[in-house]
């Protein structure tokens, strides 16, 4: 807290914040008014007479029924729900064993393999669909939920071995070791200690999992071509931007209602997840 | 209840030799307590025992059998660790009935065992409660109860005081001699604290970079320490030392040093004869001297110059220079000494030590 005068208060701390929380809030403002606003306010131009950029006095719903009856919006929907699901606990299950061998166990180069799978989250995936689309042809995967599935989880797995083990390494070693001395094998120090404690961690790598598959963008758009195959973000993007013809209302209702899911996630799990961030639990 | 054997072990980590050479017969009940400054590889000699660190050289045995080779969990041991490990996600309840549900013992016979350690500990009105919601002599208790639910062959305890603190660690030390006389199973004890190691221990193993320095009962260790490592380390305040020359006068042994010259008492003078004209170091226990009265001969005085005093109530510590060292002298309450004072110390010349100056080994 900033201590000393009332104006100190105001220049150092309610001011900045104010700033922030509109810089921060007001795209998401400014979606929801075009996703309600009419047509005939969308398009009035900037120097009319009753032009109100900033609010609506007839909001309707108008965008969202179209979006769900003339689009294949639900499609697109289901489509980015099975996926982002499917490949988040494929990640899920690969990261959090291979995280628990990468800090618990002691083999030969553990710490290069670490290494080496971190450098391959670094490796942009604008460079890495080249190969993968290769790869997606060859086996005949492309223009299908297993393009994406499959693929996903070359940047989902290092992300969530990394995060895992950086979890993993915060719960005192003591713990398991007391639970081998007390009858328990490895496998079940793992699963009825080590995973318990670590589910703060195993929440926080799965929300980041689901977000980014969620809201993947390049790999959708270029494995999927069928419009009834499409995720949210590419779906939204390529049928409703036609030309130079934007459907503004839909576009914003669609960005609206897709981020609904990921906002429900993070909010339902959002106090295990501030843990799973700042450290493990301790005894 | 059972034996424990320890022969030639030997353990390296990459170029770090811990443990060098360990043999040690732990007896049927036996409390053994391995002590040492940090780094002298007791820690790692417990964790062989547990089978919880592998073994470059040598082997354990717990009951005649040998185990170099068994998981933890096979060799019936039971463990307490110096930050208790509790599980903090189970209930006091679960973490002492966790070992029991592993080892598949019915429902009724974990609840007896465990409702048995929580009454011989007290804790039996907090087990519902999480580990978090206990304070450190609770959790360590509970530690304490998760071991002796299982009635193993061996308790393995890891300094499971030293995050206690000083007054409750006392308690706890007392309890834990306690729990040991009324459930006569083998211990073996590990903590850097000589006074818990001189309290709890049956027997005491010094340990020092590896190397066993002594084993004895706690009584042996301070009236006969093997070598100046061993006097050093066991005792509050610590022994004096000084160097010496012994030489042959008078039909007399002596030694002779800085400020200091003491005829060396008969039965000492065969030993210490050996070493006429070399150096040695002279050990004295701070309780062994005291301020000298006129009848005291004074070839067993020593000249000293007082430099701080240390009331203690039961005792005075004086800390006073004697020729180029400082000693520790515990003298009675009673004693007048100020700071500056020039007076002369008794020794008691039965207890006076010598060690060699090269091998430090006792003379």
């Amino acid at each position: 807290m900033i201590e000393g005068a009332r104006w100190r208060r105001w220049v150092f701390f309610h001011i900045p914040l104010t700033l922030f929380i509109v810089g921060l809030l007001f795209p998401f403002y400014w979606m929801i008014v075009t996703s309600v606003r009419p047509d005939n306010e969308l398009y009035r131009p900037w120097n009319a007479a009753n032009y109100t950029p900033f609010w609506t006095l007839r909001p309707t719903l108008q965008h969202v029924t179209d979006l769900l009856t003339e689009t294949l919006f639900s499609t697109w929907m289901m489509n980015t729900m099975l996926i982002a699901t499917v490949s988040t606990v494929i990640s899920l299950i690969c990261g959090l064993f291979a995280g628990y061998a990468l800090s618990r166990l002691k083999f030969p180069f553990a710490g290069s393999i670490g290494t080496g799978i971190f450098i391959t989250y670094l490796v942009p995936q604008t460079l890495l669909f080249i190969p993968l689309a290769d790869i997606i042809r060859n086996f005949h995967l492309g223009d299908s939920p297993w393009a994406l599935i499959l693929t996903y989880p070359t940047f989902l797995i290092p992300f969530c071995t990394w995060l895992m083990m950086g979890y993993f390494k915060s719960i005192p070693k003591e713990l398991e070791e007391c639970a081998r001395i007390d009858g328990a094998p490895r496998w079940k120090a793992m699963a009825y200690i080590i995973f318990p404690i670590a589910i703060p961690g195993i929440l926080s790598a799965g929300i980041f999992a689901f977000t980014l598959s969620w809201n993947e963008f390049i790999y959708a758009l270029v494995f999927l071509s069928s419009p009834e195959q499409k995720t949210v973000p590419v779906g939204v993007t390529s049928e409703l931007v036609r030309g130079d013809v934007f459907y503004w209302g839909e576009l914003m209702a669609g960005a609206l209602l897709g981020s609904i899911p990921v906002a429900f996630v993070y909010s339902f799990f959002v106090e295990h997840y501030v843990s799973g961030i700042t450290g493990s639990v301790k005894g | 209840m059972a034996r424990v054997a320890i022969r030639s072990l030997n353990k390296k980590f990459d170029e770090v030799h811990a443990v060098k050479d360990v043999n040690l017969d732990i007896r049927d009940k036996e409390f053994l307590v391995l002590v040492g400054p940090s780094g002298c590889g007791k820690t790692t000699t417990l964790r062989m025992v547990a089978g919880l660190e592998s073994i470059t050289s040598g082997s354990i045995l717990i009951d005649e059998k040998i185990v170099n080779d068994l998981a933890p969990m096979d060799r019936d041991i039971a463990m307490v660790f110096q930050n208790y490990a509790l599980y903090p996600h189970m209930s006091v309840y679960d973490n002492m009935a966790f070992g029991l549900k592993m080892r598949k013992f019915d429902k009724a016979e974990i609840q007896k065992r465990v409702r048995e350690a929580a009454e011989i500990l007290g804790i039996h009105d907090y087990l519902l409660r999480k580990p978090r919601q206990l304070s450190g002599g609770q959790r360590q208790r509970v530690a304490l109860g998760r071991a002796i639910v299982r009635h193993p062959q061996v308790f393995l305890f890891d300094e499971p005081l030293s995050n206690l603190d000083a007054k409750l660690r006392v308690q706890m030390r007392v309890e834990l001699k306690k729990l040991h006389q009324r459930l006569g199973t083998t211990a073996i004890y590990v903590t850097h604290d000589q006074v818990e190691a001189m309290t709890l221990g049956d027997r005491v193993v010094v340990m020092r970079d590896g190397w066993v320095q002594q084993v004895g009962d706690p009584m042996e260790l301070y009236n006969e320490p093997a070598n100046r490592f061993v006097a050093g380390f066991i005792g509050s305040p610590a022994m004096n030392f000084a160097n010496v020359r012994i030489t042959g006068e008078n039909g007399g042994i002596w030694a002779e040093g800085d400020g200091i010259r003491l005829k060396v008492p008969a039965h000492m003078s065969n030993r210490v004869g050996g070493h006429a004209g070399k150096e040695v170091t002279l050990g004295i226990r701070p309780e062994d001297m005291r301020v000298a009265r006129d009848s005291d001969p004074a070839d067993l005085n020593i000249g000293a110059v007082v430099e701080v005093v240390e009331r203690l109530g039961s005792e005075i510590l004086l800390d006073v220079a004697v020729g180029p060292v400082t000693m520790v002298a515990s003298v009675d309450p009673t004693a007048t000494a100020k700071v500056h004072d020039k007076l002369q110390l008794a020794v008691n010349p039965q207890r006076l030590h010598f060690f060699d100056s090269e091998t430090e080994a006792a003379v």
